[in-house]
């Protein structure tokens, strides 16, 4: 079957709505997390989440997978949004946080004895899997998730990149960083599933600070981390369907070329910069 | 000019951690005036900021800005805060920043509004001299051009009260003179009231009204030249300090041994 039939199967039609859904949250989450300081935290959102999905499957069974990793991320979302901002405590939490459920996911997963596809999805991504029912849950959280932020966006920049001022203009700085950490932690479960616990940050960081590279307005920047977001995930599940091998190397391949060649870029830009401002100086 | 106060302390008293940082403050600041705040680390001035802005209350008296009662994103309060340093690779403009300051706390797109919100964003960069620089990145601004973006974001409200804590902190000496003559420009063409903390005087005296000088719990009000001498700051550091005028500076001698002591940490 060449790459155009595989795209007409219906599953393969899921797999790339859910990644378009994953993809507009991912982009327009992600300028906010680089611009918090929170890659690493993402990271260890994903690994409870995974923890959760696996302990559900132990449980519950396949069905109970996506409850479980939304528990486990939302959970773990909020202590970290409660850390604060002290970095270097905030660091060794979430290392600690992040290594403990990575066990437990591990140990979950070595006492489930259904299929193994069932357990390594979580690690690295079974977009393939994703049927008709998990889209409209996808695709009905995601618009909840875009509803809140766009209501919260403005806030919830200004408290991230100028927080003193923020309190002071009567940003309730410590409500939206609970808040963030809930869509976070949403987002990120859905990511598991999708792309799985190890690539979650391909897509939270990767397009973000990609765009960052590039641009310093903050409207272009959140559009820039969209579409690349978008152009990684779509362009992941094609060429994993004409390979015939998992979708997250794709996915994280095109994201780190299109991080290399925003940087490339963004270096130009700054060395025009400094020669223009030489020139002017001079 | 009105003749309610831009701001009011009576018998102000503030608590933090247990201890009380300063009591019995009466302090009033006209419209347009220009008090300087000044005192050794931990006696309370980045405290005092903090009341002023709604963001701590006080333990006794009372305190108005306005003419009321402070309260956190009051619109007719500017606040410039320390310097932090931004990441050079933030996505964040002069002119976002300083849109932010006008309308980054209100929920919800803004859909509406956007030439006028975008006229007072050029509006306040003029008054720094900073219009040429409205689309450079934050993080790519020397010390002295973020501080004049600051209180761009801090005039973009139109605000009767400025508060400013150490805006002149690591500049150079022209730097400095550039940072003064907005804030001193400010007072004079729209009456705002400036209530600046700052660890050197120098730079800000030609435009200090008065000065508010806090030494562990103890305080003096008055101009620079009431409350500039070797009396009252031996009185206020309970040791002897020689206050000397060298032709239009002031230097003080004995009181910076007495910082970290009288500090107690930060």
């Amino acid at each position: 079957m060449s790459t155009l039939d595989l795209l007409s199967l219906d599953f393969v039609r899921n797999a790339l709505i859910a990644g378009v859904v994953l993809a507009v949250l991912s982009g327009l989450l992600g300028p906010v997390v680089v611009g918090r300081g929170m890659a690493f935290s993402v990271h260890g959102t994903a690994e409870l989440a995974f923890a959760g999905g696996a302990g559900a499957l132990l449980v519950f069974g396949t069905d109970a997978v996506g409850w479980g990793a939304l528990v486990g991320a939302v959970l773990v979302a909020l202590l970290f949004g409660a850390l604060g901002r002290a970095q270097r405590e905030r660091d060794s939490v979430i290392g600690v946080l992040l290594s403990f459920g990575l066990g437990l996911g591990v140990l979950f997963q070595s006492l489930y004895t259904g299929r193994s596809a069932n357990k390594f999805g979580l690690l690295v991504g079974q977009i393939v899997g994703v049927d008709v029912g998990d889209v409209l849950t996808l695709a009905l959280v995601g618009v909840v998730v875009l509803g809140v932020f766009a209501v919260v966006r403005r806030p919830l920049l200004f408290a991230s990149l100028d927080p003193e001022v923020a309190a002071a203009r009567g940003v309730p700085v410590r409500a939206l960083s609970i808040v963030f950490a809930v869509l976070l932690g949403v987002t990120v479960a859905l990511g598991v599933q999708i792309v799985g616990a190890l690539l979650v940050l391909c897509l939270l960081i990767t397009p973000a600070a990609a765009a960052a590279q590039v641009t310093a307005s903050p409207t272009l920047a959140s559009v820039l981390a969209v579409v690349f977001a978008e152009v990684a995930v779509i362009g992941g599940i094609v060429a994993s369907l004409d390979a015939g091998l998992p979708i997250s190397p794709f996915v994280a391949s095109i994201a780190f070329v299109i991080y290399v060649v925003c940087r490339a870029l963004g270096a130009l830009r700054t060395r025009r910069r400094a020669t223009r401002a030489t020139i002017m100086a001079g | 000019m009105s003749s309610t106060p831009s701001l009011r302390l009576s018998g102000a008293e503030v608590r933090r951690g247990g201890r009380t940082l300063w009591t019995g403050l009466d302090l009033d600041v006209a419209p347009g005036e220009f008090v300087t705040v000044l005192g050794p680390n931990g006696s309370g001035k980045t405290t005092l900021l903090s009341v002023l802005l709604g963001l701590l209350p006080l333990a006794a008296g009372t305190c108005e800005v306005g003419g009321r009662a402070p309260r956190r994103g009051n619109a007719t309060v500017g606040y410039v805060p320390q310097h932090t340093n931004v990441d050079p690779l933030t996505p964040l403009r002069e002119r976002d920043l300083v849109g932010l300051g006008l309308d980054g706390h209100r929920f919800g797109p803004a859909l509406r509004g956007r030439a006028e919100r975008a006229r007072k964003v050029r509006e306040a960069l003029l008054q720094v001299d900073a219009l040429d620089l409205a689309d450079a990145p934050v993080g790519a601004l020397s010390g002295g051009e973020q501080q004049r973006l600051r209180i761009a974001q801090a005039l973009v409200g139109d605000p009767g009260l400025l508060l400013a804590d150490e805006p002149l902190h690591s500049l150079d000496l022209a730097r400095q003179r550039t940072v003064v003559d907005l804030l001193e420009r400010r007072r004079r063409e729209h009456g705002t009231a400036v209530v600046l903390v700052t660890h050197e005087l120098n730079p800000v005296l030609p435009v200090t009204d008065r000065v508010l000088y806090l030494v562990d719990g103890q305080f003096r009000i008055g101009t620079p030249d009431e409350v500039m001498t070797s009396e009252t700051l031996s009185e206020l550091y309970r040791t002897e300090v020689d206050v000397v005028r060298v032709r239009d500076r002031i230097v003080v001698v004995g009181a910076e041994d007495r910082l970290v002591h009288t500090g107690g940490g930060p």
